[in-house]
């Protein structure tokens, strides 16, 4: 048991076990290559004009013409989805809490919860837009509003989720409710809590983008629709890309987190 | 004539301080209305301090219901318990006992030693506990401390759970079917550990299991319940000395001992 853990750690520092891991994702490398081909393949077999879809190519090419155009709308648009991550996912956590230590709380609040959640969001956006004009306020609201519910509903599921055997040896020991809180509840929902986290982190950049289509003149949201109604596909694709690229990066940055907080290997979630 | 009553007076005042655990006709009853069960009906029974008590019967008797009743997880609806003379309510927040339960109930986010150190960091500890270091090395997992509970086998969690029961010295020792599910070796080797522990540190033990030969071979008393309601079937000493091995297990006095449990647990 020891020897492997130790055969582990003595080869992740070294090239090999950098050589190793590069080839574990040489099967995803060449698909994505593959797909880009076939994309090029298919544009220039059917001769698919700019317009409608433009080839790998020149979507590189809109890239390079517009890197300040993209880079000065995809500040915004990350600001938006990152305040709106931690207001979102910060009032869920301690709306869960709060319903976790109160009955009653969870009794008045869970329903209202539950219909701010079958609201569709783009029906939302004009109505905060008309309240809170056309700066930052209404994107990150929508953003915050978009991860707001799965978070509240995993982390009351995790911070529930204790083995009731769990329970029994904190009262045998005369624990406190707080200490059971800090000690045990809190730890095993985090599992339940990251999974919330990583739909958060893509959710939370659609939710910006959506919000800056309705009348606004900045972010990658408003870019999108300036550049469809110009028909300059190449910046359209660009666009699109670079909103995917933030989501991802949003999503790497919870799962570093989640392999720093979880150390413990986590109990099957879901 | 006086001068008796206060020596008669002396001797039942020290024989009940030198109970672990008495229980004085005791019920238990769960739920409500229609769906009332009684899980547990005239219960009595004295255990003395430092004894090995091993407790059997069959599945659903109240055993498991017993053991939660003195560890004050359970209330009882009848009768009294005293646990060094005291109500399980102030015994558990003194931390007269602790609880080993079936599965060792470790938090996986904690080391091994960590796990051990938990009961110092919750409630009210008393000042007097042992050194955590030393209990995982009397339980023979000295060089595991730092192991995250996932990286430990199943028996090695069990360990951990019984020194994190011993760090704050309890008197009493309660467990529920501690080994029930591990395989016959480690049980095997584990019992012998436990009947160690129990003589170094003269703690009493109340010990449930469904294990015929494990209740014969633990216990210097064996409590058998019958079901339906849970009650006293008999409290039989087990007439085997100490220390016990486990070859002992094949003698004519054990195998006899083991037929007249089995025939118990029938009648039952
Ligand atoms: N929390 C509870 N609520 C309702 N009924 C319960 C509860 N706990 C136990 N019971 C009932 O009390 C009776 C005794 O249960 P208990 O768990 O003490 O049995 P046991 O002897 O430990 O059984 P086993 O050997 O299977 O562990 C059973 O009929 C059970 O259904
Ligand atoms: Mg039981």
């Amino acid at each position: 048991m020891t020897d492997i853990a130790q055969d582990r750690s003595a080869n992740s520092g070294s090239s090999f076990a950098w050589f190793e891991k590069s080839r574990e994702k040489l099967p995803a490398i060449i698909a994505v290559i593959g797909l880009i081909a076939l994309w090029q393949g298919i544009v220039w077999g059917f001769s698919v004009p700019t317009y409608m879809a433009p080839g790998p190519f020149e979507v590189l090419g809109a890239f390079q013409e517009n890197a300040a155009v993209l880079f000065n709308n995809f500040w915004p648009t990350f600001f938006e989805a990152l305040l709106g991550f931690v207001f979102g996912n910060l009032i869920a956590i301690l709306l869960a809490v709060l319903f976790v230590h109160s009955m009653t709380a969870e009794r008045a609040f869970y329903p209202i919860a539950v219909f701010i959640n079958t609201i569709p969001i783009i029906a939302v956006a004009p109505i905060l837009v008309l309240i809170f004009g056309n700066g930052l306020a209404p994107k990150i609201i929508i953003a915050a509003l978009i991860c707001f519910f799965p978070t509240l509903v995993n982390m009351v599921r995790g911070l529930k989720a204790v083995n009731p055997a769990t329970l029994d040896l904190m009262r045998v020991l005369s624990a406190t409710n707080s200490e059971v809180f800090w000690k045990v509840r809190l730890q095993s929902s985090l599992p339940f809590l990251f999974a919330a986290l990583k739909i958060a982190s893509t959710t939370c950049v659609i939710g910006a983008i959506v919000a800056e289509w309705i009348g606004s003149n900045f972010g990658l949201g408003a870019l999108i629709i300036e550049a469809t109604y110009n028909f300059r596909s190449p910046l359209l694709y660009a666009t699109v890309f670079t909103a995917a690229l933030l989501a991802v990066c949003l999503f790497a940055l919870v799962s570093i987190a989640e392999k720093y907080f979880i150390r413990w290997k986590a109990p099957a979630v879901h | 004539m006086a001068v008796m009553d206060i020596a008669e007076d002396a001797v039942s005042a020290s024989a009940e301080t030198a109970l672990a655990v008495s229980i004085d006709n005791i019920d238990v009853r769960f739920g409500s209305g229609d769906a009332i069960v009684t899980a547990l009906k005239g219960v009595s029974v004295d255990i003395a301090d430092g004894a090995f008590v091993t407790m059997l019967g069959p599945s659903g008797c109240g055993k498991s219901t017993l053991l939660r009743a003195i560890a004050d997880l359970v209330p009882t609806s009848n009768g009294q318990i005293k646990v060094h003379g005291r109500t399980p309510e102030e015994a558990r927040k003194s931390r007269d006992f602790a609880f080993v339960f079936q599965d060792a109930t470790l938090l996986p986010w904690r080391s091994a030693i960590d796990n051990v150190k938990l009961p110092l960091e919750v409630g009210k500890p008393g000042p007097a506990h042992a050194d955590p270091k030393e209990l995982l090395e009397l339980v023979g997992l000295s060089g595991r401390e730092n192991a995250l509970p996932a990286e430990l086998s199943g028996g090695m969690r069990q360990r951990v759970a019984i020194a994190r029961a011993l760090v704050t010295r309890p008197r009493i020792l309660l467990m529920d079917e501690p080994f029930g599910a591990l395989d016959e070796i480690t049980r095997d080797k584990l019992n012998e550990e436990l009947l160690r522990i129990w003589q170094e540190t003269g703690t009493t033990i109340l010990f449930v299991t469904h294990s015929i030969p494990e209740a014969a071979f633990l216990g210097q008393k064996v409590l058998v319940l019958a079901a339906h309601p849970g009650r006293v079937k008999e409290f039989m000493p087990v007439d085997l000395e100490f220390p016990r091995h486990l070859a002992m297990r094949d003698t004519m006095e054990f195998i006899q001992i083991t037929a007249h449990l089995r025939q118990l647990l029938e009648e039952c």
